[in-house]
């Protein structure tokens, strides 16, 4: 069995180490600040919202989301967690991964602005898995999309309506995102290739 | 984990991965949209020899509930039935495309065969072979204890009955070993097999002594044909000595519960209020079965792939 | 014609040349002294042995022709450096009558790699109810002085003391297998930790130990001889001991796959290991291999049994008991008794020609090499080694548990009775 998950920094054979860090710290912080901003203007103050992050690393990024619309607006914002891995279209390459819990908030998901949130968009696979597995949980209003690091090469047609940083990477580089609560420091670093 | 034939060859990590996959799945049960789609496109076919229909509709459901195409053989009006011989029936089941077979056999041994004798590359998952195994049952048995019990590390587990033709009961010695429990058997020295003193556990022949103070109790199920084969001299007798009646279930500790893999004789092995009562867990058991069957399906067909799956891997790790 | 074997060793012992005419061993030189022969073999550095008897072979003919046959059968014991077979009564027909052993003869006969002996049947129909015309097949061309009904134990203690008695009369013999039935009912592998933990059904040491114990004194009482088939636990070892030692007219073999292989193979759930009796454990094994060295066990006795490829391509439950023997059996012996100083040469002509052949009641077989007697002898390679690949051996069958695996010891020609049936390896 594999204990491998989606999120998990591990690059392409001889990309391992230090890459360049794109983001640090103080970068991650001031992102998760403007895309906060972003959805209480978009979302008219928040009501109705629901954050919901995407396993492993969307649900920290999504609790850091909603404490700082809490500080802005002074609302709470309820968080969920949606472990995407049974609505994967990959596990025959992928091979099967322990599951995370899918947690939602008391409120549900109906009528909601249900607002995804994930470390990296990349293919968009996982974002489409995600709406499936939602269609399944719910029926919310609207779906947005919230990502830290945009770093292109879509397979699917769906794009982030909240995008912290875009990347520009070819495919032999990796993104790799650490943060505190899963790693114990908050960086992007830009690995591979020839950047 | 390719395959699952026996408990045995779990890990306590794997054993604990495919009882956390299933507490999660089971989850599942409680929402509107009862189906994933995690098996979309693969097929799962059910190859029962041997007559059980509780365990195919378990397989099934659980096969169903994670979108799997389910094709069902049965001993009844098959092939099978006419004596055409497990390695026949595989390679059928080859040709058809297979992604996982499920079989019950009644020969010790034949899912192991299935899944090493190069017949099939497909994945095999034991449903119950002879008097060897059955570890879906033993795995069900695992999560409902923990359901109820939450952790198994030190914990009493009393399993009592015909233990020499048990493959329930050898495939729950191995696993509640390997989780940590503490597990005793007790039978009639006639239904205890050779060598059982070598096994993870302790033996008695005395129920009310082994069932005071323990946590769990399992009730093997009595088969009418050992009743003549003068394993006990009659079934009063068995049921006096051995059965699970509402004075030895006041002996369990407070929270004890009672597990019993079906059918039950009632009145034999155990009697209808012990069945029936509140320390009873028999029906949970039954639902239990289902989440633990999509878990092994989704674990074992995942994993086929796992080895060439390096490099995709590694580049699907930075798309999320 | 002469055939001429040039500095061979009898017994592994000085070597010699020595002269094979007219079905005899007409001269023995000190090497480079015989005139040549019309076939010259270069036997330097091999063992020169009477050639070897095997008291237990399933040639399957007639019935599963499509197992082997008696031509495919003579010629593996012929590569396996056998002069003479018993070919066991199981057939379909089954060997109870002089017709029926009288024709498994002739066709040894016309085959001609090898003397065959038909094992006649005990009972009727290997029923274990009524005698067979025991007379009737010591009396045929077949001259029938073996009787067994193996695969089946003749389980019933007077039909087995009645036929200890009958054979007297011609100085038969009643070869045992002893499996007690009711202890043995549904049995799969030996009984003991790890039957219970692959679940399946055990075949207790003491079924095979009882009906040695109650055949060794019913042997006595009636003033007979008995010979025990294929004893495979340390128990069966000490009754046989005990027994000797008593004085009974006792006689036991062991195969050369209860010499090497343990229990441990059950665990595969493969049939290629499934075998009747049933492989032993470690202990037992330590233990026939003690027998053998001090002859308590008589004789080396392959029981050959080929079966079908889907009689053993199966589940375990549904694969067929038996194993191939005649051409891995001197290699096993070597291996396991040689090779580790339990047997020298002399010992291995004593149990796998000599005794046998007296068993047997066989005149011209296991006979001393020496000027005047027959000349069915065997050469061995002492210092070859091979990998059994089952596609090569010559039986019809493959279901040999050695395949892939190396063994000691090469036969590299045959005679039987002055003619060659194997040279170079190779069927003559
Ligand atoms: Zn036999």
């Amino acid at each position: 069995m594999t204990s491998s998950s989606a999120a998990e920094p591990t690059g392409p054979p001889g990309s391992r180490g230090l890459g360049a860090r794109v983001l640090d710290a103080p970068d991650i912080s001031r992102v998760v600040g403007r895309i906060s901003h972003e959805i209480l203007e978009r979302t008219r103050g928040s009501a109705d919202v629901v954050l919901l992050g995407i396993q492993t690393r969307g649900v920290p990024l999504a609790r850091r989301i909603a404490a700082r619309m809490a500080e802005i607006e002074g609302a709470s914002v309820p968080v969920g967690s949606l472990d995407i891995t049974m609505y994967r279209d990959d596990i025959r390459l992928r091979g099967p991964r322990p599951l995370e819990p899918t947690e939602l908030p008391d409120e549900g998901l109906d009528d909601r602005i249900v607002v995804l949130v994930d470390d990296v968009l990349y293919s968009g696979r996982t974002v489409r898995a995600a709406l499936d597995a939602i269609s399944d949980i719910g029926r919310p209003r609207t779906v947005q999309l919230a990502v830290l690091v945009d770093r292109g090469h879509r397979e699917l047609p769906i794009r982030a309506d909240y995008v912290g940083k875009n990347i520009p990477t070819s495919s032999a580089q990796s993104i790799r995102v650490h943060l505190v609560e899963t790693d114990g420091l908050d960086e992007v670093l830009l690995t591979g290739g020839a950047s | 984990m390719r395959h699952l034939l026996s408990t045995s060859d779990l890990t306590r990590d794997e054993a604990l991965l495919i009882l956390d996959t299933a507490a999660e799945l089971g989850r599942v049960t409680d929402r509107a949209v009862k189906k994933l789609p995690t098996l979309r496109g693969r097929t799962v076919v059910n190859l029962f020899f041997e007559d059980s229909t509780r365990t195919r509709i378990s397989f099934e459901a659980a096969a169903k509930r994670l979108s799997a195409d389910v094709i069902t053989f049965s001993a009844k009006g098959s092939s099978v039935s006419k004596g055409e011989s497990l390695k026949d029936t595989a390679l059928t089941l080859e040709a058809m495309g297979a992604d996982a077979v499920v079989v019950r056999h009644h020969a010790s041994g034949a899912p192991y065969r299935l899944a090493h004798s190069g017949w099939v590359g497909c994945s095999v998952v034991n449903a119950g072979d002879g008097t060897h195994e059955h570890p879906t049952q033993a795995l069900l048995d695992a999560f409902t204890l923990r359901e109820h019990l939450r952790e198994l590390e030190g914990r009493r587990v009393v399993i009592v009955g015909d233990v020499l033709h048990s493959r329930v009961a050898r495939s729950n010695v191995a696993l509640l070993s390997t989780l940590g429990a503490q597990v005793t058997l007790v039978a009639p020295p006639t239904l205890l097999p050779v060598g059982v003193d070598t096994w993870p556990c302790a033996v008695s022949y005395d129920l009310d002594a082994a069932l005071e103070g323990a946590d769990a109790v399992m009730m093997l199920r009595v088969q009418n044909e050992r009743m003549n084969a003068a394993y006990f001299p009659s079934t009063h007798e068995y049921s006096r000595r051995y059965g699970l009646d509402t004075r030895r279930a006041a002996l369990l500790a407070d929270g004890a519960i009672v597990l019993h893999p079906g059918p039950m004789n009632r009145g034999m092995e155990i009697s209808a209020d012990v069945a029936d009562g509140p320390r009873s867990v028999i029906v949970e058991q039954v639902t239990n079965g289902v989440s633990v069957r999509m878990a092994v399906l989704y674990l074992v067909l995942g994993a086929r792939a796992e080895d060439s799956a390096g490099e995709a891997s590694a580049a699907e790790a930075v798309s999320a | 014609m002469r055939v001429l074997l040039r500095s061979a060793r009898p017994y592994g012992e000085e070597p010699v040349d020595v002269a094979l005419e007219n079905g005899v061993i007409a001269a023995m030189a000190a090497p480079g002294t015989l005139p040549a022969g019309d076939l010259d073999v270069d036997a330097t550095g091999l063992v020169l042995l009477p050639g070897l008897v095997d008291l237990h072979t399933h040639l399957r003919e007639p019935g599963r022709e499509d197992a082997e046959t008696i031509e495919t059968g003579t010629r593996a014991a012929a590569l396996g450096g056998f002069t003479a077979v018993h070919a066991m009564a199981n057939t379909q027909p089954v060997a109870d009558t002089a017709g029926v052993v009288e024709m498994v003869w002739r066709r040894g006969v016309e085959a001609g790699h090898c003397d065959v002996h038909p094992v006649g049947a005990v009972t009727v129909g290997l029923a274990g109810e009524h005698l067979a015309e025991l007379g009737a097949m010591a009396d045929s061309a077949a001259r029938v002085r073996v009787f067994s009904d193996d695969g089946i134990c003749v389980s019933d203690p007077v039909i087995m003391r009645r036929a200890l008695e009958y054979v007297k009369a011609f100085d038969g013999v009643i070869a045992q297998h002893a499996q007690e039935p009711r202890l043995t009912q549904g049995a799969q592998m030996n009984e003991g930790a790890l039957s219970g933990v692959l679940g399946l059904a055990g075949w207790p040491a003491v079924a095979e130990e009882a009906i040695i114990a109650r055949d060794v004194l019913l042997a006595a009482h009636v003033g007979s001889r008995v010979h025990i088939c294929h004893l495979s636990t340390a128990g069966s070892v000490d009754i046989v001991r005990y027994a000797k030692s008593r004085g009974i007219d006792v006689t036991a073999e062991v195969t050369p796959h209860h010499l090497i292989l343990t229990e441990d193979l059950a665990g595969t759930y493969d049939p290629v290991y499934k075998v009747n009796p049933p492989l032993r454990t470690e202990t037992d094994v330590m233990a026939v291999r003690e027998g053998l060295a001090d002859g308590t066990i008589d004789a080396v006795a392959t029981d050959h049994a080929p079966h079908a490829h889907e009689d053993k391509d199966c589940e375990w439950a549904a694969g067929a008991f038996g194993m191939l023997g005649l051409e891995t059996a001197l290699s096993v012996v070597v291996d396991t008794m040689v090779s580790h100083g339990r047997l020298d040469w002399r010992g291995v002509a004593d149990r796998m020609s000599e005794r046998p052949a007296r068993i047997g009641r066989l005149a011209d077989q296991g006979r001393p090499i020496a000027v005047g007697e027959p000349a069915s002898l065997v050469l061995v390679d002492p210092g070859a080694s091979w990998t059994v690949d089952p596609g090569r051996l010559a039986s019809r069958s493959r279901n040999t548990p050695f395949a892939g695996r190396a063994l000691p010891a090469r036969v590299v020609a045959t005679f039987l009775r002055g003619r060659p049936t194997v040279l170079d390896g190779v069927i003559a």
